[in-house]
């Protein structure tokens, strides 16, 4: 789940990490009287969870409440990088000495947390990496030691904090780390961390990626996940609550399978034979009738998708469950259009039995039922 | 001997009287693997596929020492628990099945069995099978497999099945496949099962079945570069057709920060000489021709 800038900042902030005085508004008027109470100028941000907003006009500076309005006006209800604005941040304007980069993830290669740190920010960290990669220094943290002393010194030393500069970017650093743990974030990430002509220390903008898998330990975000879905298309929404994960591509050939790798190698197949995949959807393991009912609706109805290609190799996925759900879906949608089938796996004689009474073309190897899937389009 | 499992295997299944846990216990021990307790706590005293089931692990370890692997089909929310459970226990291999672990639960469980000298396979994984011994610790449907000297790591469940059918079908069988699973962070990652394999005189030949996300499969193009492995590998990547910026079902495939993607895999491997097939059926091609 991405969080908002205005989240990931309400979240930093109650781990003492400061922050920029602002207010949410869903409206111009709202904005307006944000500006008026926070004393021009402002910064009016439209919240979406992309990076790289302000490039696409979605950050703009408002000398005065009725520009803050204008600026509102202009991002509420439309799109910054394919995403839409129902909210703007109204910031106080702060003027700006140096930018920096601050970032906490979790490093797959050598299984520990990292800090990445760069005296330089305000631009994309691979650009930073890709250009001046001897700019960012990488601070791996032990899970189990967890983040010492002599680290945060160490990463406050390269951003060239000192004194009272450096002891309030130390509280920046172990505020996010706070956040990073106890939101069991993917991503926390400041950029740019600033350091303002008055003297303070503070990140202008700060995004955090929690781990969907670890939502059910903090109630209120995944509430506001399911209220507001964000960067997830409608259908993926529904996918979501159904029990598999859907992706939206943009080609005309539907395509179901089961587990990712799989999934993708089915769809990797359709392509390599000439054909272009309408979506990514994956049953998961051990998917009953009812999650393939769904799924298979979802695409019946789905009015890009010109043919369905199912692609089933059932070690926990028991195929005749498969093929029951495969049934309900016609039954209740009608066959619209053309299904190719490729059934494997445990109790596959039953599945094929189920599907053959529906008069379904099945084929034993993934390529013969790609090549006919591609065809049927075609025609 | 074949890596991590062999004729030595003793298991113990955690969560076995569960749903999942009850039914691959018992499809494990059709299997031929020797399953020889289970673990539910509250659940001691009774009999799973007539497996005792205990308590806890130290009680089943203790009434069966020779117990020294476990395969855990714990639900999320307990799965991290039973982990250190069996670690603590002196279990050396623990094969984690279960999927839906939070990222920051399997960092610190993997290195703390790190410290402890203990291997974890997945979470969120099939599992380890071995045909030649017949053992099994995990869900893939046995009979896709047949002994034979190729080696196989796959981060897709789903999709090593299928490489293994096709294996099989045309006579290749398997010393041993290895699902790591598809979590960013995995217990044993692809490098590590790599370099196992390497070590294996049983293994003659490697199947590396990849997929978009991360870099593990750069890593080993840098290992085999480097002469860290001289077995012949052949590699499978899926996601060629994956958007960047999209996560293909699970946490680990995805595109994302500029890496990961599947022509920057293939390219690393083809650098090093190995070959990378274009389908999951010209896996089973590109290893007749170098076995």
């Amino acid at each position: 789940m991405k969080l908002y800038e205005y989240e990931a900042k309400a979240i930093l902030a109650s781990f003492g990490v400061p922050i920029l005085r602002g207010k949410l508004a869903a409206t111009p008027e709202e904005a307006r009287d944000a500006a008026a109470e926070l004393g021009s100028p402002v910064v009016v941000k439209a919240q979406v969870t992309v990076a790289g907003r302000g490039k696409a006009g979605g950050i703009r500076l408002a000398a005065t409440p009725e520009e803050a309005y204008k600026a509102a006006a202009s991002m509420l209800g439309g799109e910054v990088k394919g995403l839409k604005v129902a909210k703007v941040l109204v910031e106080e304007a702060a003027e700006v000495r140096r930018e920096m980069y601050l970032s906490i993830t979790n490093e797959r290669a050598t299984k520990s947390y990292i800090i990445l740190a760069s005296p330089i920010g305000g631009v994309d960290i691979e650009e930073i990496a890709r250009e001046q990669p001897e700019k960012v220094l990488r601070t791996r943290v032990d899970p189990l030691a967890g983040l010492r002393d002599f680290q945060v010194r160490r990463v406050v030393r390269w951003l060239g904090l000192e004194g009272d500069l450096g002891r309030q970017a130390e509280a920046v650093l172990r505020g996010m780390y706070r956040a990073f743990l106890e939101y069991d974030a993917d991503l926390v990430e400041t950029n740019p961390l600033a350091e303002l002509a008055d003297g303070r220390v503070v990140p202008l903008d700060a995004r955090m990626i929690i781990d969907d898998n670890a939502l059910y330990r903090h109630p209120d975000l995944q509430k506001a996940y399911e209220e507001d879905p964000r960067d997830v298309t409608q259908f993926e929404a529904v996918a979501r609550k159904a029990g598999f994960s859907y992706v939206e591509l943009d080609g005309d050939i539907g395509v179901i399978g089961n587990g990712a790798g799989l999934t993708m190698a089915t769809m990797d197949l359709v392509h390599a034979y000439g054909g272009r995949p309408a979506n990514f959807l994956d049953i998961g393991g051990g998917a009953n009738r009812e999650v393939v009912y769904e799924a298979v609706k979802l695409l019946l109805n789905n009015q890009r998708v010109k043919a369905i290609f199912i692609n089933i190799f059932g070690g926990i996925t028991r195929t005749d469950e498969v093929a029951r759900g495969v049934e309900q879906a016609l039954s209740e949608v009608g066959r619209a259009k053309p299904i190719v089938v490729r059934l494997k796996g445990t109790n596959e004689e039953e599945g094929r039995r189920i599907l053959a009474g529906l008069g379904i073309e099945m084929y034993d190897f993934a390529e013969d039922a790609a090549q006919r899937v591609v065809k049927l389009v075609g025609q | 001997m074949t890596v991590l499992v062999g004729e030595h295997t003793r298991a113990i299944v955690q969560g076995i009287t569960g749903r999942e846990g009850s039914f691959h216990a018992r499809r494990m021990l059709e299997y031929g693997t020797r399953v020889v307790a289970g673990v539910t706590p509250g659940r001691g005293g009774s009999e799973v596929h007539g497996v005792p089931v205990y308590d806890s692990v130290e009680e089943a370890v203790s009434r069966h020492p020779d117990a020294n692997a476990s395969v855990v089909f714990v639900p999320a929310r307990f799965a991290p628990d039973a982990v250190y459970e069996a670690v603590d226990a002196g279990i050396r291999l623990v094969v984690v099945i279960t999927e839906h672990i939070p990222v920051h639960e399997t960092i610190r469980f993997v290195r703390y069995a790190r410290y402890r000298g203990a291997t974890i396979i997945g979470p969120n994984c099939p599992g380890i099978i071995a045909p030649g011994p017949k053992v099994k610790l995990g869900i893939m449907p046995g009979h896709v497999y047949a002994p034979g000297p190729v080696g196989v790591v796959s981060r897709s469940g789903t999709l090593s099945y299928e490489i293994a059918y096709h294996m099989t079908s045309r006579g290749i069988g398997q010393s041993v496949v290895i699902g790591i699973g598809g979590d960013p962070i995995p217990g044993l990652d692809l490098l590590e099962a790599v370099e196992l394999l390497e070590g294996d005189g049983d293994t003659r030949a490697i199947v590396i079945i990849g997929e978009i996300g991360g870099d593990a499969e750069e890593r080993v193009a840098a290992a085999i570069a480097e002469g860290r492995v001289r077995k012949p590998v052949v590699a499978y990547i899926a996601g060629r057709t994956a958007p960047p910026g999209k996560r293909m079902g699970h946490a680990g495939a995805i595109i994302s920060m500029g890496t990961g993607d599947a022509a920057s895999k293939v390219k690393a491997f083809e650098r090093v000489g190995v070959p990378v097939a274009s389908t999951p059926s010209e896996v089973v091609r590109l290893l007749e021709a170098v076995l």
